[in-house]
């Protein structure tokens, strides 16, 4: 297990790198740094002076280089637009995302495990009918559609929730539900195809002649065998919620990464698109890398692999 | 009464045909220390009759019997907790593939335990020490370091010889194995089944042995009950049934098998023509008839069993 966790952190390490330096690549095609500091406008002479000052008349791989050198020690330096440090910014706005991120995740399996788990029990019945309704709904409703259905019952109407901001938890709860709905039916109908086919198996069958209580065929036997697709969706969502809550943020003014990313792009601030993708990537990289660890600790047929 | 007594057993199963006819009115009984082979071919309902006596079949089947007792007790009567005590731990049932039949999530000594903790309220180290001693009895060697191990670290033949020790690890009264030999290597079928038939010996087990294999059943078999389109068309003991087969159904199976010193060099095997016939809806008569060379018109009424004064009965115009 220890020799198949190293292995997979390496390939980790490799991929975060290969990331970073395409990320770094792309950004530079995209538009002319010294432009963008230099302002739009700005004299020939003045942007030259710019590219001189800010050593970017080197090559590229030395320029990937310094950044990745600065970067390691956790300084990407500063904010065209903002004007501050981007790691202070970063660090202003993780919060939020990874709270929301979180929330929304817990929110969607806490539906989706039962609803997934007992339409797979009793397939055809109402409750198996009521979770692919809700599938249905969460896939095919526009989530700022929904999002915004929510604060007009429960901010407008009923007054219970505030309508934006990031300050208490009170105002993530919309939001955490807004998301939450939206990442539910992959994972309630992976929970029930994994489960039907997990119950049809002879390792299922071999658990009820061996006399065990129903509760251990389904959960030990059975759920076992049908979680490791999910861990691994788990995984791929978190990564999505943490970079691609933009619109989610943006409606209720939650003042995180994917607001951040978003200005960020529009306002050619480099230097916090390129810190921003960075980290986003190593977050899903971990998140990759975790996953797989996770599904090896279930699936003992992948430690050796 | 005998151990297992099933008399008029009847499976039938929904499908969008409509009724399934798997099992139509089987009986047999069998005892401590015998054997009891199933024969027949694919499909006709010697594995839905093994997953009837444990009440595991699928959804869309259903069970009825005029009798389905063990032990002194009516099954039918039971309730679904009440079965499931019995359930692997008096009676016991191993199947067909164990190359799927074993968890690939939990070690063997987890999966060989778990049923006898749950049935005999024993703690860890007691279960193990009797699954070290079981798997020492169906031949694996170092069980101890066995127990830690996962089913894919194992052979084919050596999961099956953990099937086997694990259903004998709360002494069953009756094991239930379903073609436990058919996957595997033919090197390996024969030491499977000398086990089995030792072991049911040793531990005066009643043994039902499904199999389609009359090799396996020339073998072991105390008794034989041959089936046929989801009924017993000819039973009785091994030997007489071997020595002189009334059925022609059972005549054609044994043709199929080249014996040596008996079938002539170069010629060729028997195979009977013709496919089972359907088994949605009422069938009338012998079921066999489609593919019998004695076929006759009285084939198509109801034909009586017929048993002889050691037990050997057919259901033939013939016999």
């Amino acid at each position: 297990m220890l020799a198949y966790a190293l292995k997979r952190l390496g390939l980790a390490l490799l991929v975060a790198l290969a990331v970073s330096a395409a990320s770094f690549v792309l950004l530079r095609i995209s538009g002319d740094v010294a432009l963008a500091i230099a302002g739009e406008g700005a004299r020939a002479e003045d942007v030259d002076l710019v590219r001189r000052t800010y050593g970017l008349d080197r090559p590229l791989i030395v320029q990937y280089g310094e950044w990745l050198a600065r970067t390691l020690t956790g300084d990407f330096g500063q904010s065209l637009y903002f004007k501050t440090s981007v790691a202070g910014l970063i660090g202003d706005k993780i919060g939020a995302t990874v709270i929301l991120a979180f929330a929304s995740l817990t929110l969607a399996l806490a539906v989706a495990l039962p609803l997934g788990v007992l339409s797979a029990l009793f397939p055809n019945t109402w409750i198996d009918r009521l979770s692919l309704t809700i599938a249905v709904l969460g896939q095919a409703l526009p989530n700022f559609f929904f999002a915004l259905a929510l604060v007009m019952v429960f901010s407008v109407k009923l007054r219970w929730l505030p309508v934006s901001g990031s300050d208490t938890w009170a105002h993530f709860v919309l939001p955490a539900i807004s998301l939450g709905l939206y990442i539910t039916p992959p994972f309630m109908r992976l929970i029930r195809a994994g489960m039907i086919e997990a119950l049809a198996s002879d390792y299922v069958r071999t658990a009820r002649a061996k006399g065990l209580s129903p509760l251990s065929v389904v959960v030990k036997h059975a759920m076992r065998n049908a979680l490791a697709p999910v861990v691994a969706l788990a995984g791929v969502q978190f990564g999505f919620l943490l970079g691609g809550s933009i619109v989610i943020e943006t409606i209720f003014a939650l003042d995180g990464l994917g607001y951040l990313a978003y200005e960020s792009i529009t306002h050619k601030d480099f230097p916090v698109t390129q810190a921003v993708l960075m980290i986003l990537s190593v977050v899903y990289v971990l998140l990759t890398l975790a996953t797989d660890l996770v599904n090896a600790w279930l699936d003992p047929r992948l430690r050796t692999g | 009464m005998s151990l297992l007594d099933v008399e008029r057993l009847t499976v039938d199963l929904a499908t969008p045909q409509g009724t399934l006819h798997a099992v139509r009115g089987v009986s047999f009984a069998v005892d401590r220390g015998e054997t009891l082979c199933l024969v027949g071919e694919s499909g006709c309902g010697k594995s839905m009759t093994s997953l009837a006596l444990m009440d595991l079949l699928p959804k869309a089947a259903s069970r009825r019997a005029v009798r389905l007792s063990f032990g002194g007790v009516e099954l039918g009567d039971l309730s679904p907790a009440r079965m499931n005590d019995l359930r692997g731990n008096r009676i016991a049932m191993i199947f067909q593939e164990p190359m799927t039949a074993l968890n690939p999530a939990y070690t063997i000594g987890d999966q060989m335990t778990e049923g006898f903790r749950r049935h005999k309220r024993v703690g860890r180290a007691q279960a193990e020490a009797r699954a070290v001693d079981l798997l020492g009895r169906v031949g694996i060697a170092s069980a101890r370091e066995r127990l830690g191990q996962y089913p894919h670290q194992l052979s084919g033949g050596l999961r099956q010889r953990v099937m086997i020790a694990t259903a004998l690890m709360c002494g069953p009264d009756l094991l239930i194995a379903d073609e436990p030999t058919t996957a595997l290597d033919v090197t390996i079928q024969a030491q499977i089944l000398r086990l089995l038939g030792e072991l049911a010996e040793e531990f005066g087990l009643a043994l039902v042995l499904i199999t389609h294999d009359l090799g396996v059943v020339a073998r072991i078999a105390t008794r034989v009950a041959v089936m046929y389109a989801g009924e017993i068309v000819e039973t009785g003991a091994a030997a007489d049934l071997f020595a002189a087969p009334r059925h022609p159904y059972t005549q054609g199976l044994l043709d199929c098998i080249p014996v040596p010193g008996r079938t002539p060099r170069g010629s060729r095997l028997g195979a009977i023509p013709g496919v089972v016939p359907s088994l949605v809806g009422a069938l009338k008569g012998c079921a066999f008839r489609s593919r019998c060379r004695f076929a006759r018109p009285d084939c198509e009424t109801d034909i009586p069993w017929r048993v002889d004064a050691r037990g050997h009965g057919a259901r033939c115009v013939l016999a």
